[in-house]
């Protein structure tokens, strides 16, 4: 399943982005973009869209770009079950802002690969004036870790 | 200095509120700076403690 996250494997025929090289490759860029409390942003999202996120002061439209500087990491065997995991290596800020509408939710995208979503997670709805909003990952573990492929 | 709607801002001269949420998804504390009644700064930290909903479109993960 490490494969999995590390793009070891490709089921499907869907175009991708070709990387510079197949045999020493580098890493897609992901984003995080925020969303209003009033937009619909949820596990049927597929890719990246303007609508509903956020706008205000210092804010870019497509968020800011997301640290990943931890390889996924896979408990699974050939034998045994497991789970694939990975979480950002550093907070998501975004420093100096104004977001006078409520938002509750990132949305984590792939940049690279034509925006497609990743991942949605939400929290309790939030304003900024003229301040910092930080989102800290949680703990990179099994258990916890932001994005979760698991075996049974 | 804190950074303010109005530039930045002497602390001493505005009221500060705090708080914090705790649940099962988050930690998350806030602090604000007011103006003779108006709000002129406000900051939050959130602090997923784990995955809470997730939308994988497996193009992600070819």
């Amino acid at each position: 399943m490490g494969q999995l996250l590390n793009g070891g494997h490709q089921f499907g025929t869907i175009t991708l982005v070709s990387r510079s090289s197949l045999t020493a490759p580098t890493a897609d860029t992901f984003k995080a973009a925020l969303y209003l409390a009033s937009a619909t942003v949820n596990a049927s999202t597929t890719v990246y869209s303007a609508t509903g996120e956020v706008s205000g002061t210092n804010y870019t439209a497509g968020g800011v770009t997301v640290t990943m500087a931890t390889a996924p990491t896979a408990t699974n065997s050939s034998t045994t079950a497991g789970v694939a995991f990975v979480t950002p290596s550093a907070s998501i800020t975004y420093t100096t802002v104004t977001l006078s509408t409520a938002f509750d939710a990132v949305l984590i995208y792939n940049s690279t690969q034509g925006n497609t979503a990743v991942s949605v997670h939400t929290f309790g709805s939030q304003t900024i004036t003229a301040g910092t909003f930080t989102l800290t990952m949680p703990s990179n573990t099994t258990s916890a870790a932001l994005i979760r492929l698991a075996t049974t | 200095m804190i950074t303010t709607t109005k530039g930045l801002m002497d602390e001493s001269l505005l009221e500060k509120r705090e708080g914090t949420i705790d649940n099962d998804n988050e930690t998350t504390t806030w602090i604000e700076y007011w103006l003779e009644g108006e709000l002129v700064h406000r900051s939050a930290h959130v602090a997923l403690k784990k995955s809470t909903s997730s939308a994988v479109e497996a193009a992600s993960f070819n």
